[in-house]
């Protein structure tokens, strides 16, 4: 605190100095220093549902991608396959921020807090049950690992929701869990 | 028998006898200093003489049976400050004498607000004294300027207030504390005056540009924030005051401290604090409400009526914590937010502030020199320095948890000189030049996009304002000024955000280097801006004064118009500025009539404001990102009109009941697209009634009613798709809240403690009947209901 003040002080001289000695030579300016550029932190890029039907099946990834953050650009949303009818898929969230070189990866982030944290989803179309496979310290839903399964044939879609600071536990709805939305991402696909 | 008599005359009149041989005389005149008019009534004594004259309506004295020798002289005029001097008389002899004849010098420790002068003729002009702005110790200087006719606020909860001035704010606004003109990142909508109220004595308010030696850009008005002056007298005084509340269970505390000498020299010193926890509604805590606040100044100096200088620095440092329920993540959670009666986050009382808050520190040291030019006028000159450092911090996961968002620091230089030629009696001439350089740096250290780039500003500026007394009952006044400004930013732009804004058609050449997902750009812009102000004033009669006004004023948009580009977390909404836009020209006009009779009085203040390319921040439209959809406020121009009237009115119906009564309204239109302008007051109407009685220990107890009315007329609200309902919604994010009417009481009396001391004790109910309401320009409004009930306890002692 006080090593900021005296840095700042000493900025403060210097630039008093500069302007007392030259303010018309612009000496002061720094011209020839480029500020940094900043790669936002914490921000996700993409969020992307993993869901396995089986040992040794091909896993289904539902992907939205949003490299420009919160820049004009709307997320991309790509769904890589059919799902299938009356199948159990163990599912997995993955969030990543991939402006960063090396890839970060979010979900460890979320995962140490996870008493902070809670996914919450919805579904519409002939989807069965989305069952929570994991949970915080304190034994309530977090949501990284579900189960999702599926009835007929036919469209359908999936949303997921991080909420930052919900109430814990709730009763399973937006509306109650409160907090702040991190991810609200709605994923469209069809059910063969 | 004629030796004795002549003995007795040698005893009794010992000059008599002398004055045989001393026959010189002394004649002498007496004049203001400043324009040469004679000073009638004005003491002449010759130390070691019985001799005194007084000087007549000429000016002019006679002192006949002066010995030849040095004398010393008094001088002294109930209206100066006395002058002693060594005379050698040699003959008969003629002085002329010169007072400083302008204000009358402060009586022992009181604080007199008539010493304040007026700063423009023509225009619309309120003063808040001492006694006023001690009732608002434990608030701000926008809470305090609200008593002001035609003054309003533009506010973040309950501590983070602007003046809005006639239905302006922000960088309409400028704030001249102790003549610096304030450089504390204005531009911010929940950026406050970082001014503690404690360290002034005097608040005026100019609505409108015609201030032109404080700036040209002032579409608004100006706020000047003054110091009392110090009596030129040994004396030693100071006051000490403390306030506690109810709501937010917290208080202030405030102590200066004034030495000064009859030669000049001054000293005074003055501190404040300020502590408060959450602050409540009516119905619950208004979670992370608290505010911390230190402030602190420092003068001293040698003021003598012919030259003088003074070194001036003060410190504020304030945290303030932003309530809990308005940090949202989504256009969802901003609509569950409107939607919701109540916040979405109340927890316990508590003193601590937490994320979302804001922590920003202000220093501001001045050198001042002025020079007085016999017969001729005053040179003034002025160097200051300010350093502003934001930081804003939102809650935040992991590692960065305790890291700021926002890291500003904005560093300015100042140097301005001004020359006022007051000599002559029938008119004045006012000129000055100012030269100053800001640097804007903005910490990369957050991890976070900087809302505001890095910049170098160079400003230059000059006026001559000039006053001409036509008659007795007619004085003319006018006034020209030219600023130039340059702005030479480097900023990251997104490069989807570059392109989707179009720049890579229009500002191409800016682009300094290309990081592939990110540009860095150099925009360079100049203004040159041009403002003017002609008016007059008339007095109809002893009690009644007539004022116009017209003034012409540019302002060059703020960085914050230019480039803010970025989610905007505590209001959910992504903010865009406009490299396209350019500065925007005021034309106002405003009248006034104004009473100030013993019994009674009033005033009387239409205007009239049209604003070409007016700049204003509204929501246009929606984005989406991972988070889900977000609004986008955006930056445009259009051309504006605002339109309305201040009125006034006292009565002192007996010695001791008085009443008041204020009433304002202002309609602001786009006059291109024949819609509301956004965030325009409402009317507001506020009476109250004063029981004031000298023997009961000054007792003073007021009650007043403020009614506010809801305002009518906004901008449509905007409708948004919601991903959680899967369905287009109207956003109510214009829609304002209904009308309230709130009552409060304050008391006061005063009791002496010894010849210098005395002891006010205040105590003042705010909200008396714990009426729930929101109010339309405090943003946030979607979020909880305002302040209620609150009682407070004041105690000042004078010393």
């Amino acid at each position: 605190m006080s090593i900021n003040l005296f840095n700042k002080i000493m900025t403060a001289k210097r630039i008093a100095v500069c302007f007392m000695g030259g303010l018309l030579f612009s000496a002061c300016s720094k011209d020839n220093e480029h500020p940094k550029p900043i790669n936002q932190e914490e921000v996700i890029t993409t969020v992307r549902v993993v869901l396995t039907p089986g040992a040794g099946s091909m896993p289904i990834e539902l992907q939205s991608r949003d490299l420009d953050g919160d820049g004009p650009n709307a997320p991309v949303i790509t769904v890589s396959d059919n799902l299938l009818v009356n199948t159990t898929y163990s599912g997995r969230i993955v969030l990543l921020n991939e402006t960063m070189t090396p890839i970060e990866d979010i979900t460890e982030e979320v995962a140490q807090e996870a008493n902070d944290h809670q996914f919450f989803f919805s579904s519409t179309g002939p989807i069965g049950t989305i069952v929570y496979a994991d949970e915080d310290g304190n034994g309530n839903p977090l949501g990284i690992l579900f189960n999702l399964s599926t009835l007929t044939a036919g469209p359908g879609t999936l949303t997921v929701t991080l909420r930052h600071q919900p109430k814990k536990p709730n009763n399973g709805t937006l509306a109650d869990a409160g907090g702040e939305t991190d991810i609200a991402q709605t994923f469209n696909f069809t059910i063969q | 028998m004629r030796g004795i008599h002549a003995l007795l005359f040698a005893i009794a009149f010992p000059t008599y006898i002398f004055g045989q041989q001393c026959s010189s005389t002394l004649k002498g005149s007496v004049q203001d200093f400043h324009d040469q008019t004679p000073l009638a009534g004005a003491t002449i004594q010759v130390y070691g003489t019985d001799k005194v004259a007084v000087s007549n309506l000429e000016g002019e004295f006679t002192i006949k049976g002066l010995c030849d020798g040095s004398y010393e002289i008094e001088v002294s005029h109930p209206e100066c400050s006395s002058q002693f001097f060594t005379l050698d008389i040699q003959g008969d002899t003629f002085k002329k004498i010169t007072l400083e004849h302008h204000m009358e010098q402060l009586n022992e420790v009181k604080v007199i607000g008539d010493i304040f002068l007026n700063k423009t003729n023509s225009a619309q002009e309120a003063t808040l004294k001492i006694d006023a702005l001690e009732r608002y110790s434990s608030g701000s200087l926008g809470d305090a300027l609200k008593q002001i006719t035609g003054v309003s606020s533009l506010s973040t909860g309950s501590k983070i207030v602007k003046p809005v001035i006639q239905g302006l704010n922000g960088s309409r606004v400028l704030i001249l504390n102790n003549g610096v003109r304030m450089q504390d990142m204005e531009w911010g909508d929940e950026h406050a005056p970082n001014v503690d109220i404690n360290s002034t004595n005097s608040v005026s308010v100019i609505k409108g540009a015609a201030a032109l030696e404080y700036g040209g850009d002032a579409i608004g008005g100006v706020i000047v924030l003054e110091q009392a002056h110090f009596p030129a007298k040994d004396s030693l005084y100071g006051k000490t005051i403390l306030n506690g509340a109810t709501n937010g269970r917290g208080g202030n505390g405030t102590t200066e401290l004034t030495k000064s000498y009859a030669n000049g020299w001054f000293i005074k010193g003055q501190g404040s604090f300020k502590r408060f926890g959450d602050s409540e509604s009516p119905d619950y805590i208004l979670s992370n409400t608290g505010i911390s606040e230190r402030g602190g100044s420092m003068t001293f100096g040698k003021h003598n009526f012919a030259q003088g200088w003074d070194a001036y620095y003060s410190f504020f440092k304030t945290d303030i914590g932003i309530l809990r329920a308005s940090h949202i993540g989504n256009i969802d959670d901003l609509i569950r937010g409107i939607n919701s009666q109540q916040p979405l986050v109340v927890n316990d009382f508590t003193y601590a502030i937490d994320p979302p808050d804001q922590e920003v520190t202000h220093h501001l040291g001045k050198l001042t020199y002025y020079h007085r030019f016999e017969g001729v006028g005053k040179l003034n000159l002025q160097y200051d320095f300010q350093l502003n450092h934001r930081l804003e911090f939102d809650i935040r996961v992991g590692d960065d948890r305790n890291k700021a968002s926002l890291d500003l620091e904005l560093t300015t230089y100042t140097l301005s000189t001004g020359f006022k030629i007051d000599a002559k009696s029938n008119y004045k001439l006012n000129s000055g030049m100012l030269f100053r350089y800001q640097e804007n740096f903005s910490d990369p250290g957050t991890g976070v996009r900087r809302l505001i780039p890095d910049y170098d500003k160079y400003d230059f500026g000059g006026f001559l304002i000039g006053e001409y007394i036509v008659s007795n009952a007619l004085l003319l006044d006018a006034g020209l000024r030219y600023d130039f400004s340059r702005i030479d930013a480097k900023k990251f732009y997104q490069t989807s955000r570059w392109e989707e804004r179009g720049y890579d058609q229009e500002f191409q050449n800016f682009v300094i280097d290309d990081l592939g997902n990110q540009l860095l750009t150099n925009p360079v812009f100049d203004y040159h801006n041009i403002s003017a102000t002609a008016g007059l004033q008339y007095d109809v009669s002893r009690e009644t004064k007539f004022r116009f006004n017209y003034a012409l004023s540019q302002r060059a948009p703020n960085p914050s118009e230019l480039f803010s580009d970025g989610l905007h977390h505590s209001a959910a909404r992504i903010e865009l500025g406009d490299l396209r836009i350019k500065r925007e020209t005021s034309h106002k006009l405003s009248l006034s009539l104004q009473k100030t009779g013993t019994a009674w009085g009033y005033e009387i203040a239409p205007y009239f404001n049209t604003i070409n390319d007016f700049i204003l921040l509204e929501p246009t439209g929606l984005e989406f990102t991972i988070r889900g959809a977000f609004p986008v406020w955006a930056y445009r121009q259009t051309n504006a009109r605002l339109i309305g009237f201040d009125a006034s009115a006292y009565s002192q119906w007996t010695e001791n009941w008085r009443s008041d009564h204020r009433f304002s309204l202002v309609k602001g239109k786009d006059t291109d697209r024949n819609g509301a302008l956004i965030n325009m007051p409402s009317a507001n109407l506020v009476n109250s009634i004063a029981f004031t009685k000298k023997d009961w220990n000054n007792l003073r107890v007021s009650l007043d009613s403020q009614y506010v009315f809801r305002q009518n007329e906004y901008p449509d609200n905007i409708i948004v798709r919601s991903p959680e309902q899967n369905e287009n919604v109207v956003l109510e994010i214009n829609t304002p809240p209904d009308a309230y009417h709130l009552m409060g009481l304050d008391a006061e009396m005063k009791f002496g403690l010894s010849p210098n001391k005395t002891l006010s004790i205040g105590l003042a109910i705010h909200n008396i009947w714990d009426t729930d309401y929101r109010e339309y320009l405090n943003r946030l409004r979607y979020f909880s209901d305002d302040l209620g009930r609150d009682f407070l306890v004041r105690l000042k002692l004078n010393y």
